[in-house]
């Protein structure tokens, strides 16, 4: 009966105890949502490249040659010749090897040079390989396949011309050599998106005429003619590897490491991502204890509402007191109403998460390339749902215990 | 008086409010004995709801002792007081008596929550607070209905019912008709008497009117059984 009693306190006062618990119930929400988020990012993070089991640069730290050599971020400090990249190729462990040649970029996108073996070999999202949305892959020597985020930002079709860019924010362009788009890539969330991608040999073309970072003045050899030349690169940026056993990776890893010829680096692409995790996890952290704040901030409205109320239910609380109610009765009364506040809160806020992901799950993949999958509640977010009920009966203590005082001091005359 | 223990009996009770050493009250001696209709006629601001409050416990004397059903309740625990409270003395004020929110049977059986004593005089709970009702003249279709839809008449009359559930020996009302227009007062009287009689309860009902003197059984002036102290004493 004193449930029915404080549940009927609570329908009586329906606005503001409505107002409240869609507060909480946002809080909870979106504090459940940027978890989602944070999770789904980190694993969309680790399922940016998959099925390649080692990359292989020239001597620097791992995170860096991860950094460059999928995210395109920074640049390589030095190269991996040919000949080392046809020594690894040509050892027994290795089932493929796709060579990457960057350096070159148009507008605000990298350029990679590489074999239509990439299509293949690299997988994202656990196994999933690029597709082509529009057109075709590179089939001639100055045909170029772009990623979805470059064609919808610079608003490319199929068959539109490209000037590639000597470096990186360069005005040296090479502009005697302009290729053609051929393909669109699929969106994917991850850094091919934003990558112009060529032939490991067109590189070499555009730079037929170049000699330390410079064009030659005055020169500039047809396409025709480099059409006929032999386009075999002296060096590339670092190559992705698959191995025929992942027994072997570790062994294939230490002898490229050990490379007597030139200082290499194979990594593990999965370690560096976690390396790189780590430092990226901070800005993840900062996120989560914002949104921790709002739920605070809705329990700490919570203990308002409930002290603005004390004053008018003071007669309630004579009429329990003149009852025979101890005053812990309406202590509890007080903590009981704001359990079940921040629990229909919690629990609604729950739904509006569901609602959210149920809405928003396909326009966030397409748009950002994150999958948040829609899943039964995790044993973590139960513990924040829980830790949010807890929270609210700890914080109605303040207001309670207030109500408590006062009920000793008004006995059951009620003075207004 | 009759020859039985008192329900109530105050002697040499001194109150004073704390943090105001200016005002208290002196109760000499007060005595009720059972089943007595008593009518403590007082100006307001002489110390009536101080004194209800000492009989009730949620306050309690300095000096002196209230004992009430034989009881001294200054013996007993804060916690205890109010179980005491709840089992003894059916209360009913002078305006909103009830919880407004919750069903009129609900605020009916609301003090039976607190005293189990008074649960086991009471069968059927429902039955009981329906037979209340119907006694007390309310319309049958009113257990369900909410405290809040009430005339403020109907309102006195469910916390008449609920101060009679479960028979308590004491019933203690604070110008229970001061709400009500002159015909509903005798009414309401009437039928609160009656269910009273019937029990063998004590009624104890404050009020400033005198026009309802000659429905009891015994006046008080709370001149004459009380004195206001004013001033450090």
């Amino acid at each position: 009966m004193i449930l029915r009693l404080a549940y009927g306190s609570l329908i009586a006062r329906a606005l503001t105890v409505g107002m409240t618990i869609l507060a909480i119930a946002l809080s909870v929400a979106l504090f459940l949502g940027v978890e989602k988020v944070r999770t789904g990012a980190k694993a969309s993070f680790a399922d940016t490249i998959s099925g390649t089991d080692l990359i292989v640069g020239a001597r620097s730290g791992s995170v860096q040659l991860l950094l460059y050599s999928v995210f395109r971020i920074g640049n390589a400090t030095n190269n991996l010749t040919w000949e080392s990249y046809q020594d690894i190729a040509a050892r027994r462990e290795v089932d493929w090897i796709v060579p990457i040649s960057l350096g070159d970029s148009h507008r605000q996108f990298r350029v990679m040079g590489t074999t239509t073996e990439f299509f293949d070999r690299y997988k994202y999202r656990s196994g999933q390989s690029l597709a082509v949305r529009d057109g075709v892959l590179m089939d001639d020597l100055f045909d170029t396949v772009i990623g979805a985020d470059v064609a919808t930002t610079l608003g490319y079709q199929i068959g539109d011309p490209i000037v590639v860019a000597h470096g990186l924010a360069s005005f040296s362009e090479h502009a005697d050599q302009p290729f053609r788009v051929s393909g669109i890539l699929e969106k994917t969330g991850t850094p091919v998106d934003r990558t112009v991608i060529v032939s490991l040999e067109a590189i070499e073309a555009i730079h037929v005429d170049w000699r330390g970072g410079a064009q030659i003045p005055g020169q500039s050899t047809p396409a025709d003619v480099i059409r006929q030349m032999d386009l075999q690169p002296q060096a590339i940026t670092a190559a992705l590897v698959g191995v025929n056993s992942r027994l072997q990776v570790f062994g294939l890893q230490r002898s490229i490491n050990e490379y007597p010829e030139e200082p290499l680096l194979a990594i593990l692409p999965g370690v560096a991502l976690q390396e790189l995790w780590r430092i990226v996890g901070i800005a993840e952290t900062a996120l989560l204890a914002v949104s921790a704040m709002v739920v605070v901030t809705a329990l700490i409205g919570m203990m308002a509402t409930i002290f603005s109320s004390l004053n008018e239910r003071r007669r309630e609380m004579a009429i329990f007191r003149a009852m025979g109610a101890r005053p812990r009765v309406i202590l509890g009364l007080l903590v009981l109403e704001a359990t079940l506040m921040a629990a229909i809160g919690a629990v609604l806020g729950l739904g509006l998460l569901y609602l959210g992901l149920f809405i928003g799950q396909p326009m966030i993949d397409s748009a950002f390339g994150l999958w948040l999958p829609i899943e039964a509640p995790t044993l973590r977010e139960l513990w924040v749902l829980l830790g949010v009920i807890g929270a609210g009966a700890i914080v109605s203590l303040v207001p309670a215990l207030r109500a408590y005082r006062m009920s000793l001091a008004d006995g059951m005359t009620v003075r207004i | 008086m009759t020859d039985t223990a008192p329900i109530l009996h105050m002697d040499d009770v001194r109150y004073r409010w704390p943090g105001r050493t200016s005002f208290g009250l002196h109760v000499p001696n007060l005595t009720l004995a059972p089943a007595e209709t008593v009518l403590l006629l007082g100006e307001s601001g002489s110390g009536k709801s101080t004194l209800l409050s000492l009989i009730c416990g949620t306050i309690t004397a300095q000096s002196g002792r209230v004992s009430v059903a034989g009881t001294d309740i200054a013996a007993l625990s804060a916690g205890q007081r109010d179980r005491f409270r709840a089992e003894q003395i059916g209360l009913i004020f002078q305006q909103f008596n009830l919880l407004p929110f919750a069903s009129v049977q609900d605020n009916i059986l609301l003090p039976l929550q607190f005293a189990p004593e008074r649960r086991r005089h009471v069968a059927d709970r429902r039955a009981e607070a329906a037979r209340l009702c119907h006694d007390l003249g309310l319309p049958d279709d009113v257990m369900s209905a909410g405290a809040g839809t009430l005339s403020v008449g109907q309102q006195q009359r469910v916390a008449a019912a609920r101060a009679l559930i479960g028979t308590p020996p004491l019933i203690i009302a604070d110008e229970p008709t001061s709400s009500l227009d002159a015909a509903t007062q005798a009414t309401f009287l009437e039928l609160l008497f009656g269910q009273s009689r019937a029990h063998g309860t004590t009624v104890l009902m404050v009020s400033h009117d005198a026009r309802l003197s000659s429905q009891f059984d015994r006046v008080l002036h709370m001149t004459d059984i009380a004195k206001a102290v004013r001033g450090a004493t």
